[in-house]
């Protein structure tokens, strides 16, 4: 077989991660280093399934990094950035420029110039918001004052990125290569340096243009479609066409795709778009690590192995220093610290592309980059180690009675209910509640309609609420109600599966079509199924008893006398049918009728108000009298 | 039905108390919820949430007689709302004590138990005299819960009451909470004799708080 076709290469990268990812996350190594040992066994070094088109792949794999960049975007409100901004400019500005100042000053000291000296100490100053995000969020660790901080340094160097990418031009000392390939040939590169500058900032502008007067109004033409897959297409279309946009005038795609993700953060699609990125940019990041396993040049390390062990271990200690450091300035605990320095120490993925960018653009020599790549890609593969080394051993001794954890707000919303479905049902549940005082978070598939609630002031958000990623997305860890009123009957029933399967605490109250809906729905488990014309049907009747001469009250107790009655029966038919047999088919429905109506000949209607009668009294008094 | 038997049959040798709660506004409530509270968390103690089961007034009286049956001391826990009881607690009346079951010739399915008033009122005992503000006493305003004890054949006794609730300071209400939960565990183990019943005005006489920590 042809080791080359591409059927193969994505069987050998599969089974690699399905083979040592699980494995990896047994051990409780994280799925991060999983990758990375998967891409190491596959790379050149041990089986050389995957030879030198690791470098390929890893320019493909990159596209993993633009979408989770693009997530991270989404997860950013402007409100939130706000909110946070003095852990974010504080501790992540404090971060970039120690550590740009300390780790080029050393560079510069080695005898390399000012300007290569000072796009190192940038570039070194990188963590990596891959593997570090990923290790909190599968150790939990995200809501604690170390989660927190490191999330708020993260975020500035995400945000640092453009001007990095905006400033290494004018670094440029060197004659400019020949490309490599053709992507990255682009017109910006022949620009003078001011003029790069300027496309660098336009571009920017451009995006937070385009997401607000082309993107949303887009999403919501294709959203009015009501095809998913056509919306997943816009999803992956909008974050593709901003790196080809992006490569085209020589940008970081990721720097691109993250403004597109900050400005349509606040938009009404930011659920369902997050949920349509998630598993592509799981995938893609699985095998971004995977080429950065497979690409550790272990032939360069054997020739300098000392040279590069000391890179990566004083730079690494440097960092964590510097962090630590900064960490005690803000007040964090001294085990949390621990956890905030050792986790942030390593060089990131964006020092990737900020290498290719600045040998591209002539700033530091092929041969310095290689050698830091190496250097790079060692470090992120220790930082796994690192941090469990960090918290079976070093954080033991240190956080005995530490308890300083702060709670922090959450991205997501986190309102006790969430009702999905916004429709004539769905909105009236929805504005008694908010009469009350009570805050949900909605969940609709109609565009329009959105829109229009969204104008109103309402929490709705644009997606198929039976998905998992959407209802995780709207914050169902953490709801204690879902009320389920969607239009569609098969689609509530979905939901009903999939609540009991993700997020068994969750009490549903769902709605029910007819009889025969709320008996597939009680069979189902459900304890509070809501048909929706029994209300008014009963109320028709008891307006008519009163407009026939009946007593108010009589004909209200009557209704509701009945309704109780009818409830009860509607519980125990449900268990008494099997299934196959209240599909709605006419013969059934007649049937399932005469039994309600057998049922109602035993009912008690009324009888509870013998109380208010007082013929026997009367009797007595007779029989006394006589 | 279920629950109600477990909680009887856990102490079989135990007086059974129904505490019949009635507070149309509980999360507004300060003495009456620091009550509840007490005997929610008291074990044998049944407490039957009127406006909670019935917030439409359809009591169900088959089960709210089966209840009855099933315990010896009947409480009527609720504030003092225009000289009686909430609305809820009237209509609790009308419908559940049938006649030929409750009263009548041959109604006596609640014959021999006991049944009191623990009530809470804004204003103080001094105002409950004939030369008070209220002018009557609180055994006046009582007369018709007595005489439908009586008719239903039930032993009436004197009332619990916490009176002048509006000017009273927190700790002094979970004292009074302390002083029923120390009344309903004595009913609980038969401590109370018929003849010490007699010489008290109010219930609260035989659990008396102390002068000394009392504001």
């Amino acid at each position: 077989m042809n080791t080359n076709s591409f059927f193969f290469q994505a069987f050998v990268y599969l089974s690699a991660a399905v083979l040592f990812v699980p494995i990896a996350k047994k051990l409780g190594l994280g799925s991060v280093l999983g990758y990375l040992l998967a891409g190491v066994v596959i790379g050149p070094a041990v089986f050389a399934l995957i030879g030198n088109e690791g470098q390929d792949i890893m320019h493909f794999a990159e596209f993993g990094v633009v979408m989770m960049l693009f997530l991270i975007g989404l997860e950013l409100e402007p409100a939130l950035l706000w909110k946070m901004r003095r852990p974010i400019a504080g501790l992540g500005g404090m971060q970039i420029l120690f550590s740009t100042i300390i780790l080029g000053g050393l560079a510069l000291a080695l005898g390399l110039p000012w300007q290569q000296a000072l796009a190192l100490g940038m570039i070194l100053s990188m963590s990596s918001t891959a593997i570090v995000l990923q290790n909190l969020q599968e150790k939990d660790l995200m809501r604690t004052a170390a989660g927190q901080s490191s999330f708020s340094v993260l975020l500035f160097q995400d945000i640092a990125v453009i001007p990095m990418l905006a400033m290494l031009p004018l670094l440029a000392t060197l004659p400019i290569p020949a490309s490599d390939d053709g992507a990255h040939l682009n017109w910006v590169s022949g620009q003078p340096a001011w003029m790069q500058t300027g496309i660098v900032l336009g571009s920017v502008v451009a995006i937070i243009l385009s997401g607000q007067y082309v993107i949303r109004p887009l999403l919501r033409f294709v959203a009015a479609t009501r095809m998913r897959e056509v919306f997943t297409a816009s999803a992956l279309l909008l974050v593709v066409g901003i790196a080809v946009l992006m490569t085209y005038v020589g940008l970081s795609p990721a720097l691109g795709a993250f403004l597109a993700g900050v400005v349509l953060a606040e938009s009404e699609y930011r659920h369902e778009l997050q949920s349509d990125i998630e598993p592509f940019k799981g995938l893609l990041l699985g095998l971004f690590f995977i080429a950065v396993g497979a690409s550790i040049d272990f032939s360069l390390i054997m020739q300098q192995p000392w040279t590069i062990l000391g890179l990566v271990v004083g730079v690494m200690l440097l960092k964590a220093f510097i962090l630590l450091l900064l960490g005690k300035v803000f007040k964090i605990s001294a085990g949390q610290n621990l956890l905030f320095s050792f986790g942030l120490c390593q060089v990131g993925e964006f020092a990737f592309v900020l290498f290719s960018f600045s040998r591209q653009e002539g700033v530091l020599p092929p041969g310095l980059v290689n050698l830091l790549m190496a250097v790079v890609a060692i470090s992120m593969a220790l930082t796994p180690i690192v941090m469990l080394i960090n918290q079976r051993i070093l954080m033991p001794r240190v956080s005995v009675g530490d308890s300083n954890t702060r709670e922090v707000d959450v991205i997501n919303e986190e309102n006790p209910i969430i009702i999905a479905g916004f429709g004539h049902f769905g909105s009236t549940i929805g504005r008694f509640l908010r009469a009350n005082g009570i805050n949900a978070t909605y969940l609709d598939i109609d565009s329009d309609r959105v829109d229009l609630m969204r104008k109103m002031g309402f929490k709705v958000y644009y997606g198929d609420a039976s998905r998992y990623d959407l209802l995780h997305a709207a914050g169902a860890e953490r709801a204690k109600i879902i009320i389920i009123a969607l239009d569609d009957t098969e689609k509530r029933l979905e939901m009903v599966h999939t609540i009991q399967k993700h997020f068994p605490h969750i009490t549903m109250l769902v709605r029910a079509r007819n009889r025969f809906d709320a008996y597939e729905q009680i069979n189902a488990g459900m304890q509070h199924v809501y048909r929706e014309s029994i209300d008014t049907s009963v109320r028709i009747g008891m307006d008519a008893m009163q407009l026939l001469g009946h007593r108010a009250y009589t004909a209200q107790r009557a209704a509701r006398t009945f309704f109780k009655f009818d409830e009860k029966v509607l519980k125990e038919l449900a268990g008494v049918k099997n299934p196959q047999e209240y599909v709605i088919a006419a013969g059934n429905m007649i049937q399932n009728l005469e039994n309600v109506l057998k049922n109602d000949l035993q009912s008690p209607f009324l009888a509870q108000d013998d109380s208010w009668d007082t013929e026997t009294l009367r009797e007595e008094m007779r029989d006394k009298d006589s | 039905m279920s629950v109600l038997r477990r909680i009887v049959t856990r102490r079989p040798d135990m007086v059974k108390i129904l505490i019949l709660f009635a507070h149309p506004v509980l999360e507004k409530s300060r003495v009456q919820s620091a009550m509840h509270r007490r005997v929610q968390e008291m074990p044998g103690i049944t407490v039957n949430d009127l406006y909670q089961c019935y917030p439409d007034f359809d009591i169900d009286v088959d089960h709210e007689q089966e209840l009855l049956l099933a315990h010896d001391v009947i409480v009527m826990q609720h504030p003092f709302y225009w000289y009686s009881a909430p609305a809820i607690l009237k209509q609790w009346m009308d419908l559940v004590l049938q006649h030929g079951w409750a009263y009548g010739a041959s109604g006596d399915q609640l014959q021999g138990k006991i049944i009191f008033n623990a009530i809470s009122t804004g204003g103080r005992q001094e105002a409950y005299r004939q030369d008070g503000y209220n002018r009557y006493t609180m055994e006046d305003f009582l007369r018709p819960f007595e005489q439908t004890a009586r008719l239903c054949k039930m032993r009436y006794w004197p009332p619990f009451v916490v009176h002048g609730v509006h000017r009273m300071e927190p700790a002094d209400i979970q004292l009074h909470a302390v002083q029923y939960e120390e009344l309903l565990i004595a009913l609980q183990h038969d401590r109370i004799s018929a003849e010490e019943i007699q010489g008290v005005r109010y219930l609260n006489e035989l659990t008396p708080i102390s002068k000394t920590i009392v504001s």
